[in-house]
């Protein structure tokens, strides 16, 4: 299994990349960590004439907090933003979240925002930041302009940039105080994606869970006010209306129980670190 | 920025193992058949080609990561670790190597480079880990022959040895 033949650039700023884009389209791919693109090229699932490789672009390898978020630049690693001291107290649902993508060796060069671009329905990023309300910011040679997750991510490996665009950043938004976060996913082993991904957040009245790995997006529901009986019943008909198929991995009907099950514990769990 | 042409071979230089080499690749060749092939280093195995197995572990600019997810052109300038790297000068194991040796933690040795330098990052970030804290840094590195308790108790015995002696 080796790639096709493609021509490479490697980028030292992200207007290197963007003419690139502008000057080839839909023909050009942009690299970042390559734990996605690689495999995809090995296989030859994409033939690329040119690979757009941004990852030594230092000038985005950052992470800061800026207002009420924290933006993620594009090559900054999903290994950086777990090492990163604050992650704990300022993202605690990706710090929970981190550790179960692929393996420490992927982390070491996967990026955060390639993750988002990749868009894998049951991957945990996409999944934390639609859960946590974040925005996609992208920029071409022609504009600039800041998607929410929910417009960001349209299906399954499909978002809304343009074939000219690159993902600058990500923006996570700050953990709120009186709010609890907790994150859980069940897969076969540890490091494959997963079979169902959840994230919950609570206070002492609502609930936000977010499911991936059943729809083909993530996709997240906000319930207020609801006793132990109606929780039960709220993650029934969220679980239903995910309208989840069966694969090689699991079938759709356990799918929906785990929603059930790991739902439940995820919101508990949430709820405590609220209190 | 430089765009190379793929239907050219491009000199591609960096530092393995602590000397300098160099050889030509078109942008579509592998690091993996780059180091086997090009520069003759075939310590690093390949299994799979997209990522899954492990085999296949370096270490560039001290990171572990998947020789099989890199291009070649993209190890220009760095610094690349192989397994070839971890004994010494002398020939003498590395307190790594010695422990896979006494705990029978290879049968084939087909994935025992992946693993010697994936733990050789792990136990420089975690020098005190715990049977748990291995098993997980050892998720992404897969063993058909072992049944992988040689190669834990192998990554637990050499991290308590190099926190006595840590020249190794
Ligand atoms: C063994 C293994 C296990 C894995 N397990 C998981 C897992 O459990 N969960 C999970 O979520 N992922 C998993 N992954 C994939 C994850 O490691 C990748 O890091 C991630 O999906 C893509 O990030 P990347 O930086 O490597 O992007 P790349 O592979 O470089 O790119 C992925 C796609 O996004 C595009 N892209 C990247 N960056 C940008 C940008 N800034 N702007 C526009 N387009 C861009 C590329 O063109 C490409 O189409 C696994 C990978 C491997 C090899
Ligand atoms: S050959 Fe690279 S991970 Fe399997
Ligand atoms: S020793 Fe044979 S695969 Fe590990």
């Amino acid at each position: 299994m080796k790639p096709a033949s493609f021509d490479y650039a490697r980028c030292d700023s992200a207007d290197e990349a963007l003419a690139l884009l502008k000057e080839h389209g839909d023909e050009a791919r942009i690299m970042a960590g390559g734990q996605s693109l690689m495999p995809m090229l090995n296989m030859r699932l994409v033939r690329p004439a040119i690979v757009v490789d941004i990852s030594a672009i230092a000038a985005l390898s950052y992470c800061r907090v800026e207002g009420a978020a924290v933006e993620i630049g594009a090559t900054f690693t999903q290994g950086a933003l777990e090492a990163w001291p604050e992650v704990g107290r300022r993202l605690p649902l990706l710090a929970a979240a981190l550790p179960e993508i692929g393996h420490f060796q992927t982390r070491n060069r996967g990026t955060v925002c390639g993750s988002l671009c990749h868009a894998d329905p049951s991957s945990e990023l996409p999944l934390c930041l639609a859960t946590l309300g974040g925005e996609v910011v992208l920029r071409s040679a022609r504009r600039r302009r800041t998607l929410k997750a929910a417009d960001f991510q349209l299906g399954l490996l499909t978002t809304a940039r343009e074939p000219d665009e690159m993902v600058m950043a990500v923006r996570y938004p700050l953990a709120r105080a009186g709010f609890g976060y907790a994150f859980r996913e069940i897969a076969r082993r540890h490091g494959d994606f997963a079979i169902v991904a959840l994230a919950a957040i609570c206070n002492g009245a609502t609930v936000r869970l977010g499911v991936g790995g059943v729809a083909d997006r993530p996709v997240v529901r906000e319930w207020a006010n609801l006793d132990a009986g109606g929780l039960a019943d709220a993650l029934n008909e969220f679980a239903w209306g995910l309208d989840g198929s069966d694969d090689i991995h699991a079938t759709a009907r356990y799918r929906r129980e785990m929603v059930r099950r790991l739902g439940k514990k995820v919101i508990e769990e949430a709820r405590r670190c609220a209190s | 920025m430089r765009v190379l042409s793929k239907t050219e071979r491009h000199r591609v230089r960096f530092v393995l193992n602590g000397e300098p080499v160099e050889g030509y690749a078109e942008p579509r060749l592998l690091l993996t058949d780059f180091l086997r092939h090009e520069i003759g280093a075939t310590g690093t195995h390949v299994g799979c080609e997209h990522g899954i197995c492990g085999a296949c572990t370096i270490r560039v600019d001290g990171k572990a990561v998947r020789a099989c997810l890199l291009l070649a052109v993209q190890a220009e300038g760095r610094r690349i670790d192989t397994v070839e790297g971890l004994a010494g000068r002398d020939g003498r194991l590395s307190s790594l190597q010695a422990a896979f040796h006494r705990n029978f933690a290879l049968q084939c040795g087909y994935c025992t480079p992946g693993f010697l330098m994936s733990l050789s990052e792990y136990l420089e970030r975690n020098p005190a880990p715990t049977e748990a804290d291995i098993r997980l840094a050892l998720s992404g590195n897969l063993c058909r022959c072992t049944g992988y308790a040689e190669i834990v108790a192998a990554a637990l015995e050499a991290a308590r040895e190099m926190a006595t002696k840590p020249a190794g």
